[in-house]
């Protein structure tokens, strides 16, 4: 597929994130993929805040904000009436960043892809609360330091390996499932077009760093998001009608100490942490077929 | 036409005249056979509306929440804890604004579980920002949700139509069912003003900052107030076209007694006959029905009650730790109203518990006594409590 983004700019001018945020970067090229004929419910985040604050608003394209817990079934309700009024032309677009998709939005999102609704949902994956302040969530990764695993004397960052959404989603039987990466923004576009051109839920997993949240420097952002991927720590896929596809492999992945030393939320990490890591990355990176 | 119809079906036939265009489902007792019978109008053909089967009363109004921003009508119907989980949801659909309509069939609260009837739900989200209406039978059930349609829409506020579980929900009676014509004449085809369309893209539900959040609340609080207007004014038309109106408040032999009860929904009628047996006697006892409880009616309410001399407020809920809901409104709406009658407060029929014309007869003498002595002992009473239970 020829990936064409449109130029206009639909998310702007002007918002209030951060310097370097790889969010908002998520969600302009995301509306550069799927153009003016969507409407998107958002839930509560850092999105949500950041594009909003009345009477300012950074969408120029139907938005909508509920709640943090339930985008999915707001998105439901706007497929339903798109289906009402017969506007075929038209998209609903879930997006909600990794609290309020894998943790409290998981239920709702189960919910609207077993109905089978037509519409995508969209994780933006900052991997832990950074709206409130960096709590970690179901999708903070292993050891990764947050206000709420802190690094103390007896406890050392968060225990548990982070959630794997996207497997989740597709268990479901949804016809597409993807992972994207700020880094790579025409493997994400192509990936938002082709899920958005299905008629049924679709699903991306966009990873997306935050440069307060990752401890990182404000221009590391896409540097940092390359080298997770560079790495195999996260690995660029999609799920399409069942059929698993990598849509990028690194030529030679790069040790994880790469990406893991860039990062302050990983600042205390001694070397056999890193190779815990970095044996838990291969593995993964077997499953995927990636050298 | 009439037909006999349960509390529920009168719901679900008024939700079908309403033409609703999308309803989310999720099953919960004693409301369940509104969205079954529903499910069916839409299988046979007779409704064409999209059914939504959410997995969860939370989702079931954030997905109205979503259909009706995006311009169609929407419907759900709750009880119980069901209501609880979309607590958080029913001040959001009032914050937006949206023209939502909902039954909640009266249901008690969890712990300990219980699936009968008691107002204690629908009165834990009194300040939700939603109009409330009480039906004290089923003939008042489907006319007020026909009217909650219009209300709703004319003034962009979500409205509840709450009626008491099995008592009307799960009893039949004949209720006069509408030609459609005549339904589609009184209530105009759905129109939101400011729809989710990508033709002209609106921002819905932004951050408030505190330099607009107070002023949005102000406004929401002007809506809910001009309802009561706009109720009145519906259910004049609704007079018009159909020749049945309820009103604000419903007074029964008030004007000339000495002791009123203050009833809302199906104990209602049962308050009416006792009220009878006593004007048999020659007894001045009456009764006002609250059938707003959100806008509340207080200015009527002081016109029907000033003159009385005891008030016996009766209640199927408990603010607990304070007193029942009605109860705290009816005083407040005295607040600074000279001379005003006395007041008791008559906790009762928790939990499905029968309200016995005996019991309501106590509570009479009561308030008689109240007013002969111009004393009250205790304010808050509970009618029928099993002392042997208590221990």
């Amino acid at each position: 597929m020829k990936v064409e983004p449109i130029e206009e700019e639909l998310v702007g001018p002007g918002h209030r994130a951060c310097a370097g945020c790889g969010c908002i970067l998520a969600m302009r090229h995301a509306l550069k993929a799927l153009g003016k004929n969507v409407i998107v419910s958002m839930a509560t985040g850092c999105m949500e805040v950041v594009t909003t604050p009345y009477p300012e608003t950074a969408w120029q394209v139907p938005w909508i904000h509920v709640a943090f817990e339930n985008t999915a079934a707001v998105a439901s309700g706007i497929e339903a009436a798109l289906k009402v009024l017969g506007k075929k032309h038209v998209k609903s677009v879930a997006i909600a960043g990794d609290g309020g998709t894998v943790d409290i939005g998981l239920q709702a999102l189960s919910g609207a892809i077993e109905r089978g609704h037509n519409f995508l949902y969209i994780c933006y994956d900052n991997e832990a609360y950074m709206n409130t302040g960096i709590q970690r969530s179901g999708a903070t990764p292993y050891k990764a330091w947050t206000t709420t695993t802190p690094i103390g004397k007896v406890k050392r960052g968060e225990d548990r390996p982070k959630k794997d959404m996207p497997a989740i989603v597709a268990a479901h039987g949804a016809p597409y499932v993807a992972t994207a990466s700020v880094a790579y923004p025409l493997d994400f576009i192509k990936k938002v077009k082709k899920a958005a051109a299905i008629e049924g839920p679709t699903y991306i997993h966009v990873q997306a760093p935050c440069t307060p949240g990752w401890r990182i420097e404000d221009s590391k952002t896409i540097e940092v998001a390359r080298l997770a991927v560079l790495t195999g720590s996260w690995v660029l896929y999609e799920i399409d009608q069942g059929k698993l596809n990598v849509t990028f492999k690194p030529p030679k992945r790069r040790p994880i100490g790469e990406y893991l030393k860039l990062q302050g939320r990983f600042r205390h990490l001694t070397n056999e942490d890193i190779s815990e890591i970095q044996r838990t990355v291969d593995e993964q990176c077997k499953r995927f077929g990636l050298e | 036409m009439k037909e006999v119809l349960d509390g529920n079906e009168a719901a679900a036939t008024a939700a079908k005249l309403a033409r609703v265009k999308v309803v989310s489902a999720y099953p919960i007792t004693p409301q369940t056979t509104i969205v079954e019978k529903l499910a069916e109008f839409i299988a046979d053909g007779e409704l064409d509306a999209e059914y939504i089967k959410v997995e969860s009363e939370h989702s079931a109004l954030s997905a109205c929440i979503g259909a009706a921003a995006t311009g169609v009508r929407s419907f759900t119907a709750t009880s119980s804890q069901g209501l609880m989980l979309m607590s958080e949801m029913l001040f959001v659909a009032s914050g937006l604004r949206l023209p939502i309509v909902m039954t909640n069939v009266n249901r008690s609260l969890s712990a300990p579980l219980s699936i009968w009837c008691d107002q204690q739900d629908s009165m834990a989200v009194r300040d939700s920002g939603w109009v409330q209406l009480y039906c004290e039978n089923n003939q008042e059930i489907l006319d007020s949700t026909l009217q909650a349609f219009r209300v709703a829409e004319e003034l962009l506020l979500p409205v509840m139509v709450c009626f008491d579980g099995y008592i009307l929900s799960h009893t039949a009676e004949p209720v006069e069912i509408p030609e459609q014509a005549a339904v589609d004449e009184f209530l105009p085809v759905y129109k939101f003003p400011y729809p989710l369309d990508p033709e002209k893209p609106v921002t819905m539900g932004p951050l408030g900052v505190p330099e607009y959040y107070e002023e949005s609340r102000y406004m929401l609080q002007e809506a809910a107030r001009a309802s009561k207007e706009k109720l009145v004014e519906v259910d004049k038309e609704f007079k018009r076209c159909f020749g049945r109106s309820y009103g604000l408040i419903e007074r029964y032999h008030s004007d000339d007694a000495d002791v009123i009860l203050l009833t809302m929904g199906s104990l209602t009628s049962s308050a009416k006959e006792v009220v009878d047996t006593y004007r048999k006697q020659g007894e001045k006892v009456g009764l006002v029905k609250v059938r707003s409880f959100r806008p509340f009616p207080a200015k009527e309410l002081i016109g029907a009650l000033e003159q009385a001399k005891a008030v016996a407020v009766f209640e199927k809920d408990i603010s607990l730790g304070s007193a029942g809901g009605l109860f705290l409104d009816v005083a407040a709406s005295f607040i600074n109203v000279k001379p005003a009658p006395l007041m008791l407060n008559f906790i009762c029929g928790l939990a499905g518990r029968d309200v016995s014309p005996i019991q309501i007869k106590e509570a009479v003498r009561a308030a008689t006594k109240a007013a002969e002595t111009g004393r009250v002992r205790r304010t808050v009473r509970w009618l029928g409590l099993r002392k042997e239970v208590l221990g």
